[in-house]
């Protein structure tokens, strides 16, 4: 039962950040239906930016994950004006191989700049784990659970609260109807995506110090992006939030009692059942953003 | 000229061990020809049908890893059985190999074919990726990690002429370039014949295609299974070629070469997966001493972008174009149409 618990716990902890990639990738697989094979190389570019800045410059740790997300949102929009907004219109394959050529672009650019030996990131945070009664965890994790929570809720108030959310629905809708309503359909785009790509980084910024920072590490991070997507319906971003969790209580209940060979596993296993059962995700209601 | 085409290659390709000494560029066209087999096994589903299946590299690692297997013999423990098999000859290998990615085909693509553009991209992706880990973990039969080794190469026998063992790269040199001919034949014959037809016309227009009667999922089981047949086959050359195979096999970089080589070329173009596959094939060993691997790959990527923007069609299908143009300004103003009968270079 204890061991159940720290499991349950890990779980969350780990479902914060896979929420965030969901997310990101939801909306901008929602909104654009661009299917973003670089949405994993935002997550390793995010851990890289952190650990350029706290690491390598030896500035400060926060500074390095405020750092990470504007630096994704930058690239972010760069890679949609650039490689996107020319493909507007292109079939959805087309524009997928794109996505791929600029996948392995980036993840050997980073291999080129900061070489295949796994980085860590040091954190100010004590080494000491909080202890609750039977389990215990890191204050790094706690931190990153906070962290993931606040942008989470930060994207929600985004969507629904704000203008800019009011005019990215309608474009999901229907991008046609929202353009002669006086919607910038090339600026939503842009936005979309450099918000996708921000919270992408974002959970690459927030997960490299837990984990090890190495330019194969967006490979995954693409994948069960998929999965939560896919788990949570497209454009929905209640479906990814939750489809984050359950991917990471999946991970970790697999791992810890069949084979923690098999923990990459989970998630694949999860897209393959969706779809063949129940291809529009779990928390279907009408094809809506939000 | 155009009729004598494909004899002259055929010519230049038989030949090539006589006048090419450099072993290495031997190699080079011994593995190229592989994954020209796979590349022309994915330009059947992804050109001919319009499937972007992006987990093709599984029935590559699982041809190879059949294969090896039967070669080798295995001793492991399935749900509380006891399962031995003895080594077989490494030719029952081959056709085991194929057997085993065949039916694997039938069964993803009856599963998978449920969905349609980026879900079954997705959940293509998703099967390669389970049989990776299921390579790496399940040791006891694949040895994981560590790899299998020593795997024999091909014995063909030769009813009065005894046996012959394939030891030598120019031995492999002509299996795979035989092999490689009949793939071509196969899948020229299938596309040409009416089941290509409705291959292409559910490309074309699914709804339409089911309309006038095209059962579409038989006819995309159909080329699942032939095409990762012909993948499985690949796999298993690769295996015995290179004597040792591991689950990196089932990278999915792999899968993306393939697509590489088969978007570079023209999909849904015969040429086209081997004019591809030749210049992502030798590629490296133009760039290999001017660039590192990291280096490589950020052009291949760079190359796929271009291409992408630039070529959507492919080179293939390029040229057609230019040279119908040309041979339509040759006869001053003449009217040829450039239709799919006129196909330079490719040989009726």
């Amino acid at each position: 039962m204890d061991q159940f618990l720290q499991h349950l716990l890990n779980a969350v902890m780990l479902g914060g950040t896979y929420a965030l990639l969901g997310i990101g990738l939801t909306l901008i697989f929602g909104i654009m239906r661009v299917v973003n094979f670089a949405h994993g190389e935002l997550y390793a570019f995010g851990a890289y930016t952190v650990y350029l800045v706290a690491a390598a410059l030896g500035l400060n740790f926060f500074l390095g994950l405020v750092a990470a997300v504007i630096a994704g949102a930058l690239l972010g929009a760069l890679i949609e004006v650039v490689l996107l907004r020319p493909m507007r219109g292109a079939d959805i394959d087309t524009v997928m191989l794109m996505m791929i050529g600029a996948w392995i672009v980036m993840q050997n650019t980073e291999l080129l700049v900061w070489g295949g030996v796994a980085k860590a990131i040091v954190t100010p945070f004590p080494d000491a784990p909080l202890v609750i009664g039977p389990v215990s965890i890191s204050w790094l994790r706690v931190f990153v659970l906070a962290a993931a929570l606040l942008l989470i809720v930060a994207s929600y108030v985004l969507i629904h609260r704000t203008k800019l959310g009011k005019a990215m629905r309608a474009t999901f809708q229907d991008a046609d109807t929202a353009a002669l309503m006086g919607v910038n359909i090339k600026g939503i785009f842009t936005v979309t995506f450099a918000i996708g790509s921000a919270l992408a980084a974002a959970a690459g910024a927030l997960l490299g110090p837990v984990f090890l920072v190495t330019p194969t590490m967006g490979d995954l991070a693409s994948l069960k992006a998929f999965a939560i997507v896919i788990l949570g319906g497209l454009g929905n971003i209640t479906g990814a939030t939750i489809g984050g969790f359950i991917l990471a209580f999946v991970e970790e209940i697999g791992a810890g009692y069949i084979s923690s060979g098999y923990r990459d596993a989970m998630g694949f296993l999860i897209i393959i059942v969706v779809l063949l059962f129940k291809p529009t995700g779990l928390f279907a209601r009408a094809e809506r953003v939000g | 000229m155009k009729r004598a085409l494909p004899a002259i290659w055929l010519v230049v390709l038989l030949t090539v061990p006589w006048w090419l000494q450099d072993q290495y560029i031997l190699h080079v066209l011994i593995t190229t020809g592989i994954f020209i087999i796979a590349a022309m096994s994915l330009n059947l589903l992804l050109g001919y049908t319009g499937q972007l299946s992006l987990g093709h590299v599984a029935f590559f690692g699982i041809g190879a890893y059949a294969s090896a297997l039967t070669t080798l013999g295995f001793d492991v423990e399935l749900f509380g059985f006891r399962v031995v098999h003895q080594p077989w000859p490494a030719i029952i290998g081959l056709f085991i190999g194929m057997v085993v990615a065949g039916l694997s085909g039938y069964v993803i693509g009856r599963l998978s074919f449920k969905v349609r553009g980026a879900y079954f991209v997705i959940v293509t992706i998703s099967f390669a990726e389970v049989t990776r880990l299921i390579a790496l973990n399940w040791v006891e039969l694949t040895q994981g990690p560590l790899a299998l080794t020593n795997i024999p190469p091909y014995t063909l026998g030769f009813p009065g002429l005894g046996n012959y063992t394939l030891w030598s790269k120019v031995a492999y040199y002509y299996l795979v370039l035989a092999l490689g001919l009949i793939a071509y034949v196969v899948i020229s014959r299938l596309v040409g014949s009416r089941i290509g037809r409705a291959m292409i016309a559910l490309k074309e227009n699914e709804t339409l295609a089911t309309s006038v009667g095209i059962d579409v999922t038989r006819y995309l089981v159909l080329a699942a299974v032939v095409s990762a047949a012909m993948a499985g086959g690949a796999g298993s050359l690769y295996a015995h070629y290179l004597k040792i195979i591991d689950p990196d096999i089932f990278l999915f970089i792999y899968t993306v070469t393939m697509v590489i080589m088969v978007i570079t070329g023209g999909k849904g173009t015969l040429a086209g997966p081997i004019v591809g596959g030749v210049i992502f094939g030798f590629l490296p060993v133009v760039l290999r001493p001017v660039a590192a691997p990291a280096v490589q790959w950020i052009l291949y990527g760079a190359l796929m972008i271009v291409i992408v923007f630039m070529l959507p069609q492919g080179i293939v299908p390029a040229l057609q174009r230019s040279m119908a143009n040309w041979s339509r300004s040759e006869r001053k103003g003449a009217i040829a149409p450039l239709t799919d009968s006129a196909k330079p270079g490719e040989g009726q």
